[in-house]
C-alpha cells in the first residue's frame, strides 16, 4: 500500500449485506478504475461499524465524511463528487447524530487531522501534570467525589462490570469481575496494585499516561480501593521510567496534601494512600505475581497459579491488580457512566484502545481509538501509510501475548474477540509495521533472542526451550538449518505454551507458532534452499551445503 | 583491588544513608540497592555485607535479589555505560547495523567493559522510546534515530 489519498469503507455486515452493500462496493471498484483513481484509493468491506439505522454506509477517509444509506445508483455520483472533485456528495450524507461502535469517534473530529477518541488521554498534553490545581479544574476527582458520596461500593462495581472494561495489560480480564472477586473476599488487609513496569517492545503507552496526567492513577486507584474494600495502595514503576517516578511521587504528596489521601477522604470513612515502588530491570516483573515477589523486596520470579493474586497476592492478602491504562479508563467510566462507556467500539470489547504505532510507515506514535478499527485503517489514517510506497508484509502486536501476523489479516477488527477468532492476539498494544523488506526468521530471532535474555530461568521448559528454538532460528538464518529443525521447533513452541509456568514462556511460543503458521513458505526456503528470499539473513552456512 | 567506585564515595556511609531513608525491612531491600548501586556505580562485597547486617538478612539472599536485576551490577563497570535497544522496533529500523559498528568502534561484545575503564557495552530491552528508533542510552543520555555514521561523533563527547 502506498501513501494512499483515501481509503473507503463500505459496511460489509449482514444487514448491510442484505440491502445491497455488495453491489455498492463493486460498483465503488468499476467508478473508481473509470475515473483512473485505483493506485491512490483503497475500498475495502468491514465487518460491523456501529451504526445500524442508515446502512449501508460508505466512509471516506482521512475526511471522515459518512455517507448512508447508499445504494449502488448513487455511486456514479459519490465517486465523482467526492473521490474525482473531492467535495462532498451533497445530500447522501449520513447524519452525525447517535453515532456508536467504531464511527463512534468521528463525530469529535476536529480540523484536518484523523480522529482520534481520548478516553485514557483526555488530559494528556493538555494539562500541566505537575498541578494538582490543573487537574481538578479539567474534572479531576470528581468521579471519586461521586464514587464516595453517592455509590455504594457494590454499585461502583456493578457500573465497572456493566462498562465491559477488560484488562489493558495484555490479557484482557474483565475488571469489575476481577474486582468483585476481590471485593468478596473477607481477609483484610486488601491492597491495590497499579501495573507500571511496561517493559514490552514497542510499548510505552503507560509512560505516556503516567507523565501527563498522573492524579488520574492515583484517583483511580482509590476508587478500586473503596470498591473491594482496600487502603493501601501500591504504583510499581518501571526502573527506566525516571520522570514518571518522579511526577507520581510529587502527585501523590499534593494529593495528601489537599486530603485526598489519607484519612476520612471526601468526609468519608474511607481512608487510602499510595506507595511508589520502583523496579529494578527485569521484564518479567511485569508478570503479576512476579511483580508481587518484587514488591516484597525479593527476585521477581513467578509463582505458581492457583492461588490467584484476587485471594493471595500481596503478603499473600486479597490484591487487584490493574495496568495503567485500564486504571486511566475507570474515573471517565464513574464520572459518565456505563452506558456512555460502551457506545465506544463495539459490543465485546467495549472503549478505546492506546496504540503504539512503529516501524516502516510514514508516521509513527501514539493514538488512542475506539476498539474494532481494523490495521488497514490505522495505517492508511493514522500511519499515513507505508514508508517509500513499500508494501504492508505483518505486524507484530508487540509484547506478551503478541503476534506476527501478516497483511491478509489487516482487515480483521481489533478488539479482543475479533483477535481470538482469527487465532492472533492484541498484546499490549505496540503495532510494529513492517514492509516487505523484512525477513519473517530474522524478526523471530530477534523476539527469542529477547526472550531467552528475560526469561527468568525458574522453570525449565522456558528456560530451555527458548534457549533452543533461539539456537535453531540462528541456525535457520546461517543456513545451517535441518529439515527436522523445522518440527522440532513446532514441538518447543507446543511444549512452551503447555509446560511454561508462566505467560512469559508461553509469550515466547507465540512468534514461533505464527511464523509457522503464516510464514511456512519463507521459512522453508531458509531451510531447504538455504536462500532468505528478502536477503537479510546472511547465510554464511552455504558454502558448506553447496 | 580495582574498587571503581565512584567519586570515592565511602561505602558504609552511603549504605547506612540509604537504610534511613529507605527503612530497614526485607520490603526496602530492593530500594536500597539501586539507591547504592546508583550511588556507588556498583553493589561491592562490602556494600551487600553492610546491607545483609543492616537488614538481618542472609548474604546470599541479598545476593540472589542483586544479581536478579539488570540495573544492578555486581560487578564494576565502566565510566559511561551505553544502553543499546536491541528490541524489535529499533532492530526493524536498521538497529542491526548500528550495533555492529558499535561493537566494532568500541571493540567490545554486549556485556564486556573495556579494559580502560571508559565503557561498558550493554543490550538493554526496550526502554520505551520506540518512536525514534533505533535508540540507545550512554549514561542518562538518550540518543535516538541512530545511523552507523553519527557514531563516533557522539561517543566524541564522552572520551576526554
Ligand atoms: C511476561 C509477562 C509480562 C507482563 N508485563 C506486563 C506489563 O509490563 N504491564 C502490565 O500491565 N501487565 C503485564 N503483564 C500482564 C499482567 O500479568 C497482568 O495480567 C496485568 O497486570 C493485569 O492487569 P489488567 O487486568 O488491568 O490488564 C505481563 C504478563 C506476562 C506474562
Amino acid at each position: 500500500m502506498q501513501a494512499i489519498r483515501s481509503l473507503v469503507l463500505v459496511s460489509g455486515d449482514a444487514e448491510s449485506k442484505a440491502r445491497g452493500s455488495l453491489k455498492v462496493y463493486e460498483e465503488l471498484q468499476r467508478e473508481i478504475i473509470k475515473f483512473g483513481l485505483q493506485n491512490e484509493i483503497t475500498v475495502t468491506m468491514v465487518e460491523d461499524v456501529g451504526r445500524h439505522d442508515v446502512l449501508p454506509l460508505v466512509i471516506v477517509y482521512p475526511e471522515a465524511v459518512i455517507y448512508g444509506p447508499v445504494t449502488a445508483a448513487d455511486v456514479p455520483f459519490l465517486v465523482e463528487e467526492h473521490l474525482y472533485k473531492g467535495r462532498i456528495a451533497a445530500g447522501l450524507q449520513a447524519s452525525t447524530k447517535e453515532l456508536s461502535g467504531r464511527i463512534a469517534w468521528l463525530s469529535a473530529r476536529k480540523g484536518t487531522l484523523p480522529a482520534e477518541q481520548r478516553i485514557v488521554l483526555h488530559r494528556v498534553g493538555l494539562i500541566d501534570p505537575d498541578s494538582i490545581e490543573d487537574y481538578i479544574a479539567h474534572d479531576g476527582y470528581e468521579a471519586l467525589g461521586k464514587a464516595l458520596n453517592e455509590m455504594s461500593p457494590q454499585e461502583v462495581i456493578e457500573e465497572v462490570i456493566s462498562s465491559g472494561l477488560k484488562g489493558r495489560g495484555g490479557a484482557g480480564f474483565p475488571t469489575g469481575l476481577k474486582w468483585k472477586f476481590v471485593a468478596q473476599v473477607d481477609n483484610y488487609p486488601k491492597y491495590i496494585v497499579c501495573n507500571a513496569d511496561e517493559s514490552e517492545p514497542g510499548t510505552f503507552k503507560d509512560r505516556v499516561i503516567l507523565e501527563g496526567d498522573p492524579h488520574s492513577m492515583i484517583e483511580s486507584m482509590a476508587i478500586a480501593g473503596y470498591a473491594v474494600g482496600a487502603d493501601v495502595g501500591y504504583i510499581y514503576i518501571r526502573g527506566e521510567y525516571k520522570l514518571a517516578q518522579r511526577r507520581m511521587a510529587q502527585a501523590i504528596e499534593q494529593a495528601r496534601e489537599l486530603g485526598l489521601l489519607g484519612e476520612k477522604i471526601f468526609g468519608s470513612n474511607f481512608n487510602f494512600d499510595i506507595h511508589i515502588h520502583s523496579g529494578a530491570g527485569a521484564y518479567i516483573c511485569g508478570e503479576e505475581t512476579s511483580l508481587i515477589e518484587s514488591i516484597e523486596g525479593k527476585r521477581g520470579e513467578p509463582r505458581s497459579r492457583p492461588p490467584y493474586p484476587t485471594t493471595h497476592g500481596l503478603w499473600d492478602k486479597p490484591t487487584v491488580i490493574n495496568n495503567v491504562e485500564t486504571l486511566a479508563n475507570i474515573p471517565p467510566i464513574i464520572h459518565n457512566g456505563a452506558t456512555w462507556f460502551r457506545a465506544f467500539g463495539p459490543k465485546s470489547s467495549p472503549g478505546t484502545k492506546v496504540y503504539t504505532i512503529l516501524g516502516n510507515v510514514n508516521v509513527t506514535g501514539l493514538i488512542e481509538v475506539p476498539m474494532g478499527i481494523t490495521l488497514r485503517e490505522v495505517v492508511a489514517i493514522y500511519a499515513r501509510g507505508m514508508k517509500n510506497g513499500k508494501s504492508l508484509k505483518l505486524a507484530q502486536t508487540g509484547g506478551s501475548g503478541g503476534s506476527i501476523f501478516p497483511a491478509s489479516l489487516q482487515d480483521t477488527p481489533m478488539d479482543y474477540d475479533s483477535y481470538q477468532r482469527a487465532g492472533v492476539s492484541l498484546g499490549s498494544g505496540a503495532l510494529l509495521i513492517c514492509n516487505e523488506d523484512t525477513c519473517v526468521v530474522d524478526l523471530a530471532k530477534v523476539l527469542l533472542n529477547f526472550f531467552n535474555q528475560e526469561s527468568c530461568g525458574k522453570c525449565t521448559p522456558c528456560r530451555v526451550g527458548v534457549q533452543r528454538a533461539l539456537q535453531i532460528l540462528t541456525n535457520f538464518s546461517e543456513g545451517t538449518g535441518q529439515p527436522n529443525d523445522i518440527d522440532a521447533l513446532q514441538k518447543l513452541s507446543d511444549n512452551l505454551i503447555q509446560l511454561s509456568n508462566c505467560g512469559l514462556g508461553q509469550t515466547a511460543a507465540v512468534p514461533l507458532r505464527d511464523m509457522l503458521n503464516h510464514f511456512r513458505a519463507e521459512v522453508d526456503a531458509h531451510v531447504k534452499l538455504k536462500v532468505c528470499p528478502t536477503g537479510v539473513c546472511q547465510m554464511s552456512g552455504k558454502h558448506v551445503w553447496e | 583491588m580495582i574498587t571503581n567506585i565512584k567519586n570515592g564515595l565511602d561505602v558504609s556511609t552511603v549504605v547506612q544513608a540509604a537504610v534511613s531513608q529507605h527503612g530497614a525491612t526485607h520490603e526496602d531491600l530492593i530500594p536500597i540497592l539501586l539507591s547504592v548501586n546508583e550511588q556507588l556505580g556498583y553493589l561491592p562485597t562490602e556494600a551487600l555485607s553492610e546491607i545483609s547486617h543492616s537488614l538481618r538478612l542472609a548474604h546470599s539472599e541479598i545476593m540472589a535479589v542483586a544479581s536478579f536485576y539488570r540495573m544492578l551490577s555486581t560487578e564494576p563497570r565502566g565510566k559511561h555505560v551505553i544502553q543499546f535497544c536491541e528490541s524489535a522496533p529499533c532492530h526493524v529500523m536498521g538497529g542491526r547495523q548500528v550495533l555492529r559498528a558499535l561493537q566494532e568502534e568500541l571493540n567490545l561484545e554486549p556485556g564486556q567493559t573495556s579494559a580502560d575503564g571508559q565503557w561498558t557495552l550493554l543490550e538493554i530491552s526496550c526502554p520505551g522510546i520506540c518512536g525514534v528508533g533505533p535508540v540507545m542510552m550512554i549514561d542518562e543520555d538518550v540518543y535516538g534515530n541512530l545511523v552507523p555514521e553519527r557514531l563516533s561523533e557522539i561517543l566524541a563527547k564522552y572520551r576526554e
